[in-house]
């Protein structure tokens, strides 16, 4: 067991920083620099450059566009991305669906997709949850009938994160009607901005951005080819995407993030005359949630290190996104607690209001409070703990 | 980076499982915990034997040359069936203290007879003024014509009833609290002068309360400089608190084995109180805040050897873990078991009280937490 850096890692990682430095164009900077929030076209101006460098997708083997970087050294860039705020880049077709395609899809779909997900040239999103398949996921109703060489699909998904951005969809559609509803499923690949009879609308959080959408399916017709893996078996193509999300969705490395955004508030913000920082119950506090950063931090890193000994993300996974995601508002809420009266400002408040870097953090606090309920709630999660792993007994 | 054991290390925890199975399970520490001793010098003849005892000194001190990782290892195993021999007082603190603060001699003297299980250790540091403040020490030891005169009172001296050897602290200058001046000495356990009193501990193990009425020891007996202690105290304390966290780790996933075993056979309202979802959604969190300890136990036997900022995130970090998620295992293992876990037959309390034990030593969560926030490093970034 080791978890130091050899000399040969350290040099890496002064190379990936001295290369976010330069890369990182003034206007991206400036952003990085003040809070970190960045519009879609500014992650899109990021993607491309990290994938002309062709460190888009770190995390996929070399044949397919990868580095070729085990898991230290995919960590060490992760970390400098984080210390340089960096955009973080959409994680539908990088994280979900290309991994996914990467282990499941035929050559011609590893041929069509992979290349432009990793150009950054196609953006996907999520069709997974319906108005009234959130939780119980496996009763979708999304329909899927054959029509010739082709599905036919009607319905509705919802919660489709940034779908009027995306290029592709990746859905879950009921292919059989009868028998065990998980057995019934199939996972598709439709063009959203292309496909007569679909239609996307966004909707605001309470974050105050149009973070989701809901997407309509009339008659949407979309080839057989672009299909993962078997009829009905998209069930089991949507677990194990949820192993690949989950070790990502706990949120570990902006909740890094945010630890750093507090300190700055916390030098920047007075009480009773002295910086916040200062004070010792603040202290305390801030010391727990970082102490519980490198607690789920740790969780993570055996995650990966297992991972790169070829160990697929078990059940185990859930823990991170539990623990993660708690942490992760856990760390908004000491933000906004630092703030005090800045907590009540907006993104279009006015800079003489609070300082820059503050304006979207109320916005991402109200955002975040999705995050224990995304990616499978923490519920469900501990349902699938307490059944794959414990053997706990069906009520 | 790299969390896999080796092949040796693998095999060892290996064999010491199979110890605690089969020579040393619970029922072994229930026979020992009314009796003087408090632990059996036969088993702890075999630890030695079986080099559990010294794999992580230095082969030119009679050891293997393994690191912490490899107590950590043993000491996890021992916490499963409760294994009262002073592994932590003996290996952990005192013997790791005077392999490297000792000289030859000494390491002949006094460690190389514990390594092979012939001897056992104590090391002698709290004092009732001083909580965890290792700097806050009174005993004093004066010069003589002959070495050193040893005078005060120490307290809650894990295997300090039994040790033949107490490594103990005392101040050979300045006042309370100053951390220049703090020694270290190595006293027999019956030397003239020492008395003895055994404290009994809540969980079953055994302390001492050690008065020095004017212990006279030679000068052969300083262990390192004189007055330079307090960092090499800082450095076994730490080790001590890791050692907390690998012996808890071992008692944290059998209370929640024992948990989950129990819920899914108790019945109640006509079937099995392991199907209900607010009990099954208590054992997915005690699960989670075990691995969640285990990845702790680990960073925290990585960095006990690490400059000495990074060593202090890591254990305080580690130990906070231990007192925030272990005590949820702890407190919802009873909870799920009901009455029954307040009973002393079941196995349950024993472990619950062993780990609050373990959270108490070396710095609790309150003082863990506020020697991190006074480190340099927490004015810099979290990464």
């Amino acid at each position: 067991m080791d978890m130091s850096f050899t000399p040969e890692q350290n040099a890496f990682r002064d190379e990936v920083r001295a290369w976010i430095v330069k890369a990182l164009p003034e206007n991206l900077r400036h952003k990085a620099d003040n809070g970190g929030h960045f519009e879609h076209e500014e992650i899109l101006e990021w993607h491309k450059i990290l994938a002309a460098k062709g460190w888009a997708a770190p995390h996929w083997p070399k044949e397919v566009g990868g580095t070729g970087w085990d898991v230290a050294q995919r960590h060490i860039f992760g970390e400098e991305l984080i210390r340089a705020s960096a955009p973080p880049l959409s994680p539908f077709g990088l994280t979900m669906v290309g991994p996914l395609i990467i282990q499941f899809g035929t050559d011609e779909q590893k041929k069509r997709f992979l290349p432009r997900i990793l150009a950054g040239e196609e953006i996907w999103c999520q069709g997974y949850s319906e108005p009234n398949a959130g939780s119980d996921l496996a009763s979708l109703q999304l329909r899927a009938d054959k029509d010739g060489d082709d599905y036919i699909l009607n319905g509705q998904k919802t919660w489709t994160t940034y779908a009027q951005y995306a290029d592709w969809i990746f859905v879950l559609a009921r292919t059989n009607a009868t028998g065990k509803q998980q057995e019934g499923i199939s996972f598709l690949l439709a063009d959203i901005k292309n496909t007569p009879g679909i239609e996307v609308k966004p909707f605001l959080t309470t974050g105050g951005t149009p973070a989701f959408s809901e997407t309509w399916f009339d008659n949407a017709r979309i080839p057989q080819a672009n299909r993962v893996g078997p009829e009905n078996k998209g069930w089991t193509m949507a677990k194990a995407l949820l192993g690949h999300e989950r070790t990502s969705i706990g949120g570990v490395a902006e909740t890094a993030r945010w630890l750093s955004i507090i300190r700055r508030i916390a030098r920047d913000t007075l009480v009773g005359g002295k910086p916040l920082m200062e004070d010792s119950a603040f202290r305390r506090r801030l010391a727990k949630v970082e102490i519980r950063y490198r607690t789920v931090g740790m969780a993570n890193m055996r995650t990966l290190a297992a991972a790169q000994l070829g160990h697929a993300p078990g059940p185990e996974s859930s823990i991170l996104k539990i623990a993660g995601t708690e942490l992760q508002q856990e760390a908004t809420e000491l933000a906004m607690d630092a703030l005090g009266h800045n907590a009540m400002g907006w993104f279009d408040s006015p800079t003489e209001a609070m300082p820059e870097y503050q304006l979207w953090l109320a916005s991402n606090f109200n955002y975040l409070r999705a995050a224990t309920i995304y990616g499978g709630s923490n519920e469900i999660q501990k349902n699938i703990i307490s059944k794959m792993i414990l053997g706990l007994p069906q009520a | 980076m790299n969390f896999e054991l080796s092949e040796e290390q693998t095999m060892m925890a290996d064999a010491v499982k199979k110890f605690v199975t089969n020579a040393s399970p619970v029922t072994r520490f229930r026979a020992l915990r009314g009796t003087e001793t408090g632990w059996d010098p036969k088993a702890w003849a075999t630890m030695g034997e079986q080099g559990w005892l010294a794999v992580s000194f230095p082969e030119a001190h009679g050891g293997y040359g393994g690191t912490f990782i490899d107590n950590a290892l043993i000491l996890e195993q021992l916490g499963r069936g409760l294994v009262p021999e002073p592994y932590i007082a003996s290996v952990v603190l005192a013997g790791a203290l005077i392999s490297r603060l000792g000289s030859q001699a000494q390491v002949d003297t006094f460690l190389a007879p514990m390594l092979e299980g012939r001897t056992s250790l104590a090391l002698a540091y709290a004092e009732k003024q001083s909580r965890y403040e290792l700097a806050d020490c009174e005993t004093t030891a004066t010069r003589s014509a002959g070495g050193y005169v040893l005078r005060g009172t120490k307290l809650w001296v894990l295997n300090g009833h039994a040790a033949d050897t107490v490594v103990v602290a005392a101040r050979t200058s300045g006042t309370s609290r100053d951390k220049a001046g703090l020694s270290l000495f190595v006293v027999d356990g019956d030397a003239p002068g020492l008395e003895r009193t055994r404290v009994h501990g809540m969980d079953g193990q055994s302390t001492a309360l050690l008065k020095f009425n004017g212990v006279e020891v030679g000068a052969d007996r300083l262990l390192g400089a004189e007055g330079a202690a307090l960092e090499h105290l800082e450095w076994a304390i730490d080790r001590g608190a890791a050692a907390a966290c690998a012996e808890a780790q071992g008692e944290l996933a059998e209370l929640l084995t024992l948990t989950v075993e129990y819920i899914k056979q108790r019945k109640q309202f006509g079937r099995a109180i392991g199907s209900f979802q607010v009990l099954q959604h208590r054992a997915a969190d005690m699960f989670a805040e075990v691995e969640l300890c285990k990845g702790m136990m680990i960073l925290a036997a990585l960095q006990v050897d690490d400059d000495a900022d990074k060593r202090k995130v890591a254990i305080s970090s580690a130990k906070v873990q231990l007192q925030t998620g272990g005590w949820f295992v702890q407190e919802n293992s009873v909870q799920l078991f009901g009455g029954i876990a307040v009973t002393d037959e079941q196995d349950v309390g024993l472990y619950f009280k062993r780990v609050r034990v373990l959270q108490g030593l070396f710095g609790d969560a309150d003082y863990h937490v506020d020697r991190y926030q006074s480190l340099p490093s927490f004015e810099g970034e979290a990464l």
